[in-house]
């Protein structure tokens, strides 16, 4: 075997995503040679934005050994609530700002959640079943049910933005919104705080055993709070992004992606039980995921059989890797 | 003071500790040299986990003065416990099954000098420095989830030194190894205390460390009832000072001349655990079978009952085949097993002491589907009582039980079915000894009764209380097979080791 892939390369999720992503493109290639283009490409990598920004974030908690299901709640309450925000006191308010406020409403919201699982100790899926209702009834009844097309000026700005634009010689059209930095951005921010930071690690060793991280010496009910904090804070940016590009403040939106958001998650190789989970393995997730989505279309399978290919896709995805490593154990006991 | 005290690494005097009017330790004194491993034995319950505690830093003591280092420790954390070197080695180690084996070692050390920045190379030196230490070669890479048990006790030793230990204190270290690694751990221990590292074992069965230590302190009661050179012990001395008292138990009955074989075992197999085991257990017999960690007896009493698939062999009760490895035709068949580890394999914890033996019986009151939850109560209540389980409330959780009464819920729960043949795997591990005696009352009870009862265990003693016969294995094989009544518990010492 070569030297430069890692021990257990064959046998990482990670790299049954990529090959089952490289085996559709393939055969979706195949089917119709239009479907490796730039426009594809392109088209897919603006599904992927707000998907990855929440699958980001939803790793995260896995790894911490929690799971997270109002982060879409929170990202629709802070899209929705900055936009009515600003359009009541400032609607010429630069897009920064108003990003800004998202983002912080949506740590606020996620402060929420760590407050009730880092300090009083409840089961994370229970307090976030719980704050989903919440915050979402919240929204409806006190914030607002009506979608708002007319959004503050700065916030079209935003999404006219484009990085790369152009025309294929087929004369198909492409373009890459400024939205794309902003996933760029979030993945390397938690790439180093993950990899490079005492708390990053701290959060793979509470995911791993919190009984050993106590007795270690680490911070562990910081460093949850922080977690749905940090949580909190990506679905704000996520929910705004995805208000601006839309060009929409509906507040129905978005809530009921949390459960695709985790699949890709998990798809990606993160365990629910903690402690696993790489930024590689979840993008996997989210680009299997969001061509699933967009894509199945091209090699004849029928839109109305997305949600069974996902679902084949996580048995198959997560089920394989498990049932291996029943087998070695089994074999070694 | 004498120079004894001065040079101590931890000096306890007088020291006492009440919890809401019990006294778990009574003016005890405690001291450990650097390079000394002191051997700290007592049932459960006499006060050996709450000394630690105390030492840790994590229970302050009632009274009584502490100098660890050199300097009286009037408050005590376990930060300050830790940052003077005093480290516990848990008996689940307390690592990080996710993280690789650097990480592990070094994560400890990178948080007591607050970094904030994780810095791989740095983490490796260190691991790999505590690695050489003790001149052990394990991947740096590897996840700890992937390790054998020997190597993750290693890890937790490297990462005890990584972050200078003074004092390492192991909580009941050998129960998972096998021999050999036993004496790995051995020599990495005289190697430690060449360096000066002080070591207190903590633990019910010593024989496998008194070899490697100076000292041995025995706690009954709360109470410090002997201190002194290792060498003055043996296992039989330390279970006397540790029960303070020879145990007072009746030999078993003989069998009824003419009781019919009610198993059979043939040539049962399995390529790596077990091979060639065969024997007959006639009714009201009771069969021990021992041998030393890694000999094979558990995985034979897994496959017993099914949990084990053997490769090749027979298993009849009472003239019919039983298929093998299959749980369910073994329960079928009325073989009974109570497993080991009660807390992961016997019983459910959270559930209630009624549910727990009732769960045992739910085909038998079943009608139509439904259950007859009166009738089912009694049984088990009816049960309970006859083991004389203490509880004031046979609806409160088994956790909330005492290592002698969880094992008596077990039993009860297969009591219940009425079983032909049972198999009690450690029928008294982590049970205090007032309890142990009544096991082993219970047990000559049932044989009595006619049941057949197959008894795995390594407790010399009990084997002796309760056997028989005898079998004693090693390496996966049957190499004897002894009359109990004719055993002295030398002779099976000897047996086993030889």
């Amino acid at each position: 075997m070569t030297n430069w892939l890692p021990k257990d390369f064959w046998t990482r999720n990670e790299t049954l995503v990529a090959g089952v992503i490289v085996l559709f493109c393939v055969i979706a290639t195949i089917s119709d040679p239009r479907f490796f283009t730039i426009t594809t490409v392109s088209d897919l990598l603006r599904a992927a934005i707000v998907i990855g920004i929440l699958a980001v974030g939803a790793m995260l908690v896995l790894v911490s050994g929690g799971i997270d299901v109002s982060f879409t709640a929170i990202a629709v309450f802070a899209m929705y609530s900055s936009t009515v925000l600003f359009l009541a006191i400032w609607p010429d308010a630069p897009w920064p700002l108003i990003f800004a406020v998202s983002v912080g409403f949506g740590a606020l919201l996620g402060a929420f959640n760590g407050f009730f699982i880092a300090f009083l100790g409840l089961p994370t899926l229970i307090v976030t079943l719980g704050t989903l209702s919440i915050f979402r009834g919240f929204l409806l009844t006190f914030i607002g049910s009506q979608r708002i097309s007319d959004l503050p000026p700065s916030m079209r700005d935003f999404s006219r933005g484009v990085l790369a634009r152009g025309t294929t010689e087929a004369g198909n059209f492409y373009s890459i919104p400024w939205a794309a930095l902003a996933l760029l951005g979030v993945i390397v921010l938690t790439w180093v705080m993950l990899k490079k930071t005492m708390l990053g690690r701290s959060i793979y060793a509470i995911g791993g055993s919190v009984e050993s991280a106590r007795r270690i010496g680490i911070n562990v009910k910081w460093t949850q709070f922080f977690v749905y904090v940090y949580v909190g804070a990506l679905a704000g940016l996520a929910g705004i992004i995805h208000g601006s590009v839309g060009r929409m403040a509906d507040p129905f939106s978005l809530v009921g992606l949390e459960l695709s958001v985790i699949a890709a998650v998990v798809l990606g190789g993160a365990r629910l039980i903690g402690g696993y989970g790489t930024l590689t393995g979840t993008m996997l997730g989210v680009a299997l995921i969001v061509i699933v989505q967009n894509s199945l279309i091209v090699v004849g399978i029928p839109t109305t059989w997305q949600s069974v290919t996902i679902g084949i896709l996580i048995l198959l995805g997560t089920g394989v890797p498990a049932y291996r490593a029943k087998r070695a154990a089994a074999r070694a006991g | 003071m004498s120079p004894d005290h001065d040079t101590a690494f931890v000096d306890l005097r007088a020291i006492t500790k009440r919890y809401a009017g019990v006294t778990a330790l009574d003016s005890v004194d405690f001291t450990v040299q650097p390079g000394e491993a002191v051997c700290l034995a007592g049932e459960n319950g006499s006060g050996k986990s709450t000394l630690i505690k105390i030492i840790s830093g994590v229970e302050p003591a009632t009274a009584g003065t502490i100098r660890i280092a050199g300097q009286d420790r009037p408050y005590l954390n376990p930060r300050i416990s830790a940052a003077a070197g005093v480290m516990v080695i848990f008996q689940d180690f307390s690592l990080f099954p996710n993280l690789s084996v650097a990480e592990n070692i070094a994560f400890a050390t990178q948080l007591s000098t607050h970094q904030r920045f994780f810095k791989a190379k740095a983490v490796r030196d260190i691991a790999s420095a505590a690695l050489d230490r003790i001149g052990v070669r394990i991947d740096l890479d590897a996840r700890v989830e992937t390790l054998p048990v020997a190597q993750k006790q290693l890890v937790a030793i490297c990462r005890a030194l990584a972050s200078r230990a003074q004092l390492i204190i192991m909580d009941e270290p050998t129960t998972a190894l096998t021999e050999k690694e036993v004496r790995r751990l051995q020599g990495i221990i005289r190697m430690l205390k060449d360096e000066g590292v002080a070591v207190i074992f903590v633990s019910h069965k010593l024989g496998e460390v008194l070899a490697v230590s100076e000292k041995v302190v025995v706690l009954r009661n709360g109470k410090k009832v002997a201190e002194g050179p290792a060498s003055e012990f043996d296992t039989q001395s330390l279970t006397y000072h540790m029960t303070g008292r020879d145990v007072p138990e009746v030999p078993p009955s003989d069998v009824t001349p003419g009781a019919e074989t009610l198993m059979q075992v043939k040539g049962l197999t399995k390529a790596g655990s077990f091979a060639d085991i065969s024997f007959d257990l006639m009714a009201g017999e009771v069969l021990g079978i021992t041998g030393l960690l890694g000999c094979g007896r558990t995985s034979v009493a897994k496959a017993l009952f099914g949990l084990v698939s053997p490769d090749a062999g027979s298993i009849t009760v009472a003239g019919r085949p039983v298929p093998l490895g299959d749980p369910q035709a073994a329960s079928l068949a009325r073989i009974g097993y109570v497993p080991e580890d009660r807390l992961t394999e016997g019983l459910f914890l959270s559930q209630s002491i009624l549910r727990n033996v009732a769960v045992g019986r739910l085909d038998a009151h079943s009608s139509g589907g439904f259950l007859d939850m009166t009738r089912l109560a009694d049984e088990a209540a009816d049960w309970l009582r006859r083991l004389k389980v203490k509880t004031p409330d046979v609806n409160a959780p088994v956790q909330s039980l005492s290592g002698g009464n969880q094992q008596r819920v077990a039993l009860a729960r297969w009591l219940s079915r009425a079983p032909r043949v049972l198999l009690l795997n450690g029928p008294s591990v982590g049970v205090d000894v007032g309890s142990k005696a009544d096991i082993h009352d219970i047990i000559r009870d049932l044989a009595r009764q006619g049941i057949g009862i197959i008894v795995i265990s390594d407790d010399l003693p009990e084997l002796l209380s309760t056997c028989h016969r005898i079998l004693v294995m090693r390496e996966g094989r049957i190499i004897d097979a002894l009359d109990g009544k004719s055993l002295t518990e030398d002779d099976l010492a000897h047996r086993l080791a030889s």
